[in-house]
């Protein structure tokens, strides 16, 4: 029995059940790597993909449930996507195994919101953990990849009120630039 | 990141010489007098080209370093071909960094004797070997380009991988790379003065992984995909010390994909063509269990046990060791009243919970082994896998890889995981591949976790409100005990930073003890090892000490530094550019809490800014000084110190393993709550200027923003912390 499935713009056939995680058929049918296996629940999103744009945790998404949908994965952005940029520029990795899921989530984030705010990339990020503590630079490469993808600025936003009792606006506020300040 | 720096050192009474016969016995007992390196190489097959064992040159000219040291996150291997580049004056776009094979006398830890990376060590035990062969083979290029040009050697400048001289010539390395390898490398290389570093302690050194691991090309070995290779798992005891009773695998073989199912001696393996196959087919695995040598304790039943022994009401045959103690001290068990100030702490064990759950791949033919995965002590597993095949270790082939993290769980003296698929794949055999897959929740539930530990300690004040007698009592689980090397004194991993104390030079009596109660929960260090509660321990106490004294808390600690004389000093200039630098005022609606802790050789201050935000501390700015010696490369230190910071916060707010009836409760990042971006706090990293040999960076981040935060809840709410984590799921 095989499915077809549209991944990275590619029909392709899959001889896997139809019940298996597409996690597993990336990773061990077709040789996608890229995207990893960290808790098989959708807790941590290191597997995180695109189905239709929307950032999807691939690990709990079986097969059969992708018939006619647009797969997408790490390896479809090429290397040279602003996100990718960023993080390099902004040296985001450590050990790195969460990364491909954290680009896939800051991606359909960036695609949904051109510039977005301190909540929004809570909001959006929130799912993917990075035990090593990259948080404050994904943030950054975040807010850096917006820079370069944003469309030219044509008008002044109107100012968004702010709710006094947002404490992440507030630490955002208070730590001022999260640019690596380093002494000596 | 972690590790047993400490516990191969002399400190403990372990010569290299012990380290032999463990050596031996777990090899089979073949080799006897040979060193201890020369033991755990043989049978390896490294070829050393002409510019040593650290350094190749393409026929272009691009250098490769070999780094003996994994990369799984610390960032080292960049730091490593760094340090070989400027003393090489490489050109260093065309520098790139590979893993080094296995082999413990060509790449061990020049601290340990063994390859394994912890300790904090990689750059520190590297520093003057890498830049000896950086310099040594720059050597070889002015000597070729010497004789070549027929000019004087000191007159041949080397920049940017060019060699250049002043009547205008120049060569690439590649171009005198033929002639460079027929030159005698110099025993002693002219090293350069740390001030004319171009590379070393700047922004250029930039990690040499990040493309890799932003476009999911980076390989671990969760990525690894060989022809003909099985996928294992393991269905593994619901108790620690558990073993098969009997299984029926005649649901499991049915499983499509389902290869075979073999009973180890950690539960029943199934092995499959893929991973999704191994997993289905566990799940129908039948296994009763003998528990008759479990562990069924709670974690509320031991850590009751472990206060009751502090108390002085465990088993009279459990011993006390001394490690800190100066005057009499009946006068530290003595005086009342408010001169006295007694404090307790609870902390929990903690799970390393890495992003790539552990995982190896080995291939078995006869007692030939070679494994890849990410190894953090390769001595280690090479002995472990040695001993399964009856084989000497160094003939285990190894091939590191990237590890999704590790924070100490990858390098221990059984090598579970690893010696667990060299099991597996043994009992596969024919060379056939076998790459060992745990879930989220094998992981979990594997033990080798942060101890559980108690403290408690009672001071008496003097006039001023500082210690005049200090009593500590630390009771916890040895992470020593599976050691080839028993440790001859007091654990070093246990006491560490409550030994060594400034505040204990302050302090005219001191009586500190260790006792280490037998547990069966598997128990390891983890990233900052014994800092991980000595640092809470202390800091905190200061903190409520100059409370008690009226005093405050950042005045108190200077004069405590000033008493400590040389030993404070450290500490205090770390402290004072904090202050500095955290500028006069917390941020509106944050209190500030102060620490500071030196571990593996480097001293860290952290001003923290905290809030409460329905019941839960959350942190916004931290404000941290380190004093690390030279400083190789200054981002990769503020990438650590915002990366430990945030792995200590996790545990401090929320980290907790609990086991009910020997059962642990939790299973996956649902019930074993971590940090998230939310969550995360913005940290500032500056660097104590220091002409000294580099120190630690990966782990002494880790342990200073949890008694950091806990002083700040102190000075917003009057209410000390006894326990941690801060937020609890259960009572």
């Amino acid at each position: 029995m095989t499915s077809t499935l549209d991944i990275n713009g590619k029909a392709v056939v899959v001889k896997a059940a139809p019940e298996t995680p597409l996690l597993w058929v990336l990773r061990d049918e077709l040789g996608l790597t890229g995207t990893k296996f960290g808790c098989g629940m959708a807790q941590c999103g290191a597997c995180t993909v695109h189905v239709n744009g929307d950032p999807v945790r691939s690990c709990v998404t079986p097969i059969e449930a992708l018939a006619g949908a647009k797969i997408a994965t790490i390896e479809s952005l090429g290397g040279t996507h602003p996100l990718q940029q960023a993080w390099v520029k902004h040296d985001v990795p450590q050990c790195g195994y969460c990364q491909s899921g954290q680009i896939m989530s800051a991606a359909a984030l960036l695609a949904a919101a051109k510039s977005p705010s301190d909540q929004d990339i809570d909001n959006a990020m929130s799912g993917n953990i990075c035990r090593c503590g990259a948080y404050q630079r994904i943030r950054a490469a975040i807010k850096d990849a917006a820079g370069l993808t944003a469309a030219p600025v044509v008008a002044a936003p109107a100012a968004k009120p702010v709710a006094s009792n947002d404490v992440d606006d507030e630490i955002a506020a208070a730590s001022g630039s999260t640019s690596r300040g380093v002494g000596q | 990141m972690s590790g047993p720096l400490r516990k191969f050192q002399g400190s403990e009474g372990v010569s290299r010489r012990d380290l032999v016969v463990g050596a031996t016995l777990v090899g089979g007992a073949l080799l006897v007098g040979c060193s201890p390196a020369d033991l755990m190489s043989a049978g390896s097959k490294v070829n050393v080209g002409a510019f040593g064992p650290f350094i190749q040159f393409d026929p272009d000219g691009a250098v490769t370093v070999l780094s003996k040291h994994i990369e799984f996150g610390q960032g080292s291997s960049t730091g490593l071909a760094a340090i070989v580049a400027e003393e090489l004056d490489a050109d260093w776009t065309r520098v790139k960094v590979v893993s080094a094979p296995a082999n413990a006398k060509l790449y061990g830890n020049t601290t340990l004797g063994i390859q394994l990376t912890g300790g904090s060590s990689a750059i520190s035990n590297s520093w003057e070997q890498l830049r000896k062969a950086g310099a040594g083979a720059r050597a070889m290029f002015v000597q070729a380009a010497a004789a070549h040009w027929n000019v004087p050697a000191g007159e041949i400048t080397v920049k940017d991988g060019v060699v250049g001289h002043a009547s205008g010539k120049s060569a690439g390395f590649g171009e005198l790379l033929v002639e460079a390898a027929k030159v005698a490398p110099p025993e002693n290389p002219t090293l350069k003065d740390p001030k004319t570093f171009t590379l070393v302690g700047t922004a250029r050194v930039q990690r040499k992984d990040s493309l890799a691991k932003s476009t999911g090309t980076a390989r671990y070995t969760q990525d690894v995909q060989l022809p003909d290779m099985l996928v294992a798992m393991v269905a593994h005891a619901p108790r620690f010390g558990a073993s098969v009773k009997s299984f029926d695998a005649d649901a499991a073989k049915k499983v499509a994909g389902v290869v075979d199912v073999y009973q180890i001696p950690t539960g029943v393996a199934v092995v499959a063509d893929n991973t999704y196959a191994a997993r289905m087919g566990r799940e129908a695995l039948k296994v009763e269990w003998d528990e008759g040598k479990a562990e069924t304790r709670s974690s509320a039943t031991i850590a009751q046990q472990w206060r009751d022994i502090a108390a002085g009401k465990g088993p009279s045959d459990l011993k006390w060791q001394a490690f800190d103690s100066k005057g009499d001290a009946s006068v530290a068990s003595g005086g009342k009243g408010a001169e006295v100030f007694e404090t307790a702490y609870d902390f929990p064990y903690l799970a390393h919970a890495t992003m790539e759950p552990m995982n190896c791949v080995a291939i078995v033919d006869g007692n030939k082994v070679k494994l890849i995965h990410g190894s953090q002590a390769q001595t280690l597993d090479q002995m472990n896998a040695a001993k399964i095949v009856k084989t000497l270790p160094g003939s285990v082939e190894i091939e590191t890889l990237f590890a999704g993290g590790s924070f100490g769980r990858r390098a221990n003296f059984t090598s579970d995981y690893v010696a667990e698929c060299v099991t597996i794949a043994q009992k596969v055999g024919h060379g056939r591949p076998v790459k060992l897959v745990w879930t989220r929740e094998d992981d979990m539930r594997a033990g080798y976790y942060r101890p559980l530990v108690h403290h408690a300690v009672r001071i008496r004040l003097d006039k001023d409100g500082y210690p005049a007698s200090w009593r500590h009592r630390i009771v916890t689980q040895s992470i020593m005990k599976d050691s080839p090397m028993p440790s001859k004194g007091p654990e070093g991993p246990a006491i560490e930073g409550t030994a060594g104390s400034p505040y204990f030079k302050a302090t005219p009596i001191v009586d500190a003890q260790l006792a280490l109660p037998e547990g069966g929960v598997p128990v390891l260090w983890w990233r900052s090892v014994g800092a991980t509660h000595t640092a809470f321990v202390m800091e905190h106490t200061i903190d409520q000490l100059a409370l008690k004294a009226g005093k405050d808390p950042v005045e108190y600690r200077r004069a405590l530094y000033a008493k400590a004389g040389e030993q404070g000093a450290r500490h205090l200039a770390a402290l004072n550019l904090a202050v500095e630098k955290a500028g006069p005022t917390a941020t509106p609606g944050f209190t500030r809490g102060v620490a500071v802790h030196e571990s593996f050789g480097s001293v860290v201050a952290q001003v923290a800014e905290v809030k409460l935000v329905d019941g839960e501390p959350r942190v916004g700015r931290v404000v941290t000084a380190i004093d690390c010696g030279v400083a190789v490369s200054p981002d990769q230190i503020a990438a650590q110190m915002e990366g430990g910071t945030c792995y200590g916060l996790s545990a401090a707010l929320y980290g907790e393993i609990t086991l009910t009836d020997g059962r642990v409760d939790q299973s996956n990042f649902d019930t074993y709550r971590v940090l998230r971006m939310n969550e995360a706090p913005v940290v500032e990293t500056y660097v104590v200027p220091s002409g000294n040999a580099p120190s630690g960076v990966g782990e002494p981040g880790t342990p200073v923003i949890a008694p950091a935060v806990a002083n700040a809840l102190l000075a917003l709410s009057k209410t000390p912390t006894g326990r941690l984590p801060f937020v609890r799921a259960q009572g």
